[in-house]
């Protein structure tokens, strides 16, 4: 019995060591891209080609999801701001929910896994296909050359990707809430343009953009980089980065939610 | 101008982590020759290559190439060096986001600043001289193996390197890819002057186009001789291999306790 406590408490251990391990090996990587990222900022043609696959592939799944997020939060906070015969007040509700939450973490998270994994993957199958290897052989840093130009371009087009986000939500409360049910149209963009504050609310919600981008990308470039050369390790590799960087996400927005938002007004 | 020995191979041991691949491997590789290094799967071929390009340290001993002891080469001195070689992968590794076209300018885009003129009719060149000029739109996807393999090929003698290893080139081909990318090497080698490396297991058909052999078992050198010297030797281990026996010096056993003892038969379970 106790021996099997032991090997317990050992097994955590190890756990515990691992993560601690990889966390680091990951921070050393981030630091890599940073410093290897003057060819891609140099030669921004490569960027741009990732920007394509990375951002604009993802407009569509982003300008939907917005809509229709925009759209029941339209629904919803008419159904509760009615009650208080504040139904006026859902534009400013709308466009709050969109600036401050949902674009910046709803944006993110689809970023995630439309365009997080397809990283993941991308690089890892490089890698098993050993042309990360043959890069190398000729001389060609990988790192400079493929990893930089995809981490760049994810960070470049998370906070667009976001703020369209929150423009069609913002237009589907207005479609809800004004065409369809009847709210006053001048009220609702009047009382909306009152209530948002540009320095308190949008300027955060963009920050917290950059932050989620940053962090989504790297753990997607991470993990492609650092998948096992096989099938298998490039499956695994693609589902982690799904999971661990929603859970980034979701924990960092609590972190900035509070930093930020601390009931002044 | 420069001497005759291109890479020099010392007392050179490896191994990955407890595991000893490489004990002991003594070689010498002169400029301008085919050199074929075989062994069974698994016995070090590709960390050889490795260990020659840089990309792992020996535990102890050295690989020269050029005169230059290559673990002792800072990174950017490494990246030099390897502009003068290059590597054919097992399968090729042509970058698959990439056309035909595209990967064999890689490292012409990559490492010098020639107009993109010239750069298309260097490539078309190199294209031509593996017969695939007419492919250069398609994509890597699009190519049978042998053809991908003739892409690699062009790609990987795009700057004219003094050293070309090949990979296992011969491994999965039909016997006509097979022996084109044969002749093709010889013939490579023999008008760009440069200097092959060739890791296969394909005895019979790297015994026609290479200039020497060197066998690898067991982490050492078992072997080596010319073509001549090879197909004549009556050495138990270059029998076996050059005529693909089952069993001999090479066993056709993995390691293992004694059958007997595996089926519990000694212990009178039976
Ligand atoms: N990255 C690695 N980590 C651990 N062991 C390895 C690694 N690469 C190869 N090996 C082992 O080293 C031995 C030699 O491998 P390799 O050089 O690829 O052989 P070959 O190319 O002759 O088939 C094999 O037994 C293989 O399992
Ligand atoms: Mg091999």
């Amino acid at each position: 019995m106790p021996r099997r406590i032991v090997i317990g408490i050992r097994g955590v251990g190890h756990r515990v060591v691992d993560s601690i391990w990889r966390l680091g090996y990951a921070s050393r990587f981030f630091l890599l891209i940073l410093l290897k990222s003057g060819t891609s900022l140099r030669r921004f043609g490569l960027i741009t080609r990732e920007i394509y696959f990375t951002g604009v592939l993802s407009l569509i799944i982003i300008l939907v999801s917005g809509l229709f997020v925009g759209m029941v939060l339209g629904l919803q906070g008419y159904e509760t701001l009615q009650r208080y015969g504040a139904e006026s007040a859902v534009g400013t509700m709308v466009a709050l929910s969109l600036l401050r939450e949902l674009g910046p973490v709803v944006a993110a998270l689809l970023f995630a896994s439309r365009a997080g994994s397809a990283i993941t993957a991308e690089i890892g199958l490089m890698k098993a296909t050993e042309q990360l290897a043959a890069m190398e052989m000729m001389a060609v840093d990988p790192v400079a050359r493929v990893v930089a130009p995809r981490f760049w371009a994810g960070v470049i087009s998370m906070p667009f990707l976001a703020a369209l986000f929150s423009a069609v939500g913002v237009f589907g409360g207005y479609l809800v809430a004004v065409v369809l049910i009847g709210v006053d149209e001048g009220s609702f963009w009047s009382q909306m343009q009152d209530a948002v504050d540009f320095r308190y609310d949008v300027v955060n919600g963009i920050i917290k953009t950059c932050v989620f981008g940053v962090a989504v990308t790297a753990i997607a470039v991470f993990e492609g980089y650092d998948a096992s050369p096989t099938a298998e390790g490039v499956s695994g590799a693609t589902t982690r980065t799904v999971v661990t960087s929603s859970l980034a996400i979701l924990g960092l927005d609590f972190i900035l939610t509070s930093l930020m938002f601390r009931g002044m007004s | 101008m420069t001497p005759e020995v291109l890479i020099e191979i010392k007392n050179l041991n490896f191994s990955y982590g407890e595991r000893s691949v490489l004990k002991g491997l003594d070689m010498t590789m002169s400029r301008g020759k085919v050199i074929a290094v075989m062994g069974g799967s698994g016995s070090g071929k590709t960390t050889l290559l490795r260990l020659i390009g840089g990309s792992v340290r020996p535990s102890s001993g050295y690989v020269k190439v050029a005169g230059k002891l290559v673990h002792e080469l800072k990174r950017d001195e490494l990246f030099r060096m390897r502009r003068k070689m290059s590597m054919l992968f097992q399968f090729g590794a042509l970058f698959t986001d990439l056309t035909v076209f595209d990967n064999v300018a890689f490292q012409m885009r990559e490492h010098t600043d020639l107009p993109e003129s010239m750069i298309r009719d260097l490539v078309l060149m190199k294209l031509q001289a593996v017969g695939l000029r007419g492919a250069h739109n398609l994509m890597p996807a699009q190519l049978s193996g042998g053809m991908a393999r003739r892409v690699a090929l062009a790609r990987s003698i795009a700057l004219d390197p003094l050293l070309i290893m090949y990979d296992e080139p011969f491994t999965g081909l039909d016997p006509i890819s097979l022996t084109v990318i044969g002749n093709l090497i010889r013939r490579l080698t023999d008008a760009l002057g440069m200097t092959s490396i060739v890791v296969t297991h394909d005895v019979q058909e790297s015994l026609k186009i290479v200039d020497y052999v060197y066998f690898i078992a067991d982490g050492v050198i078992a072997a080596h001789g010319t073509p001549a010297e090879v197909r004549g030797s009556v050495a138990p281990f270059v029998h076996q291999f050059v005529h693909g026996e089952e069993d001999g010096p090479v066993s056709f056993h993995y390691p293992a306790d004694s059958y007997a003892s595996d089926l519990e038969l000694e212990n009178g379970f039976a």
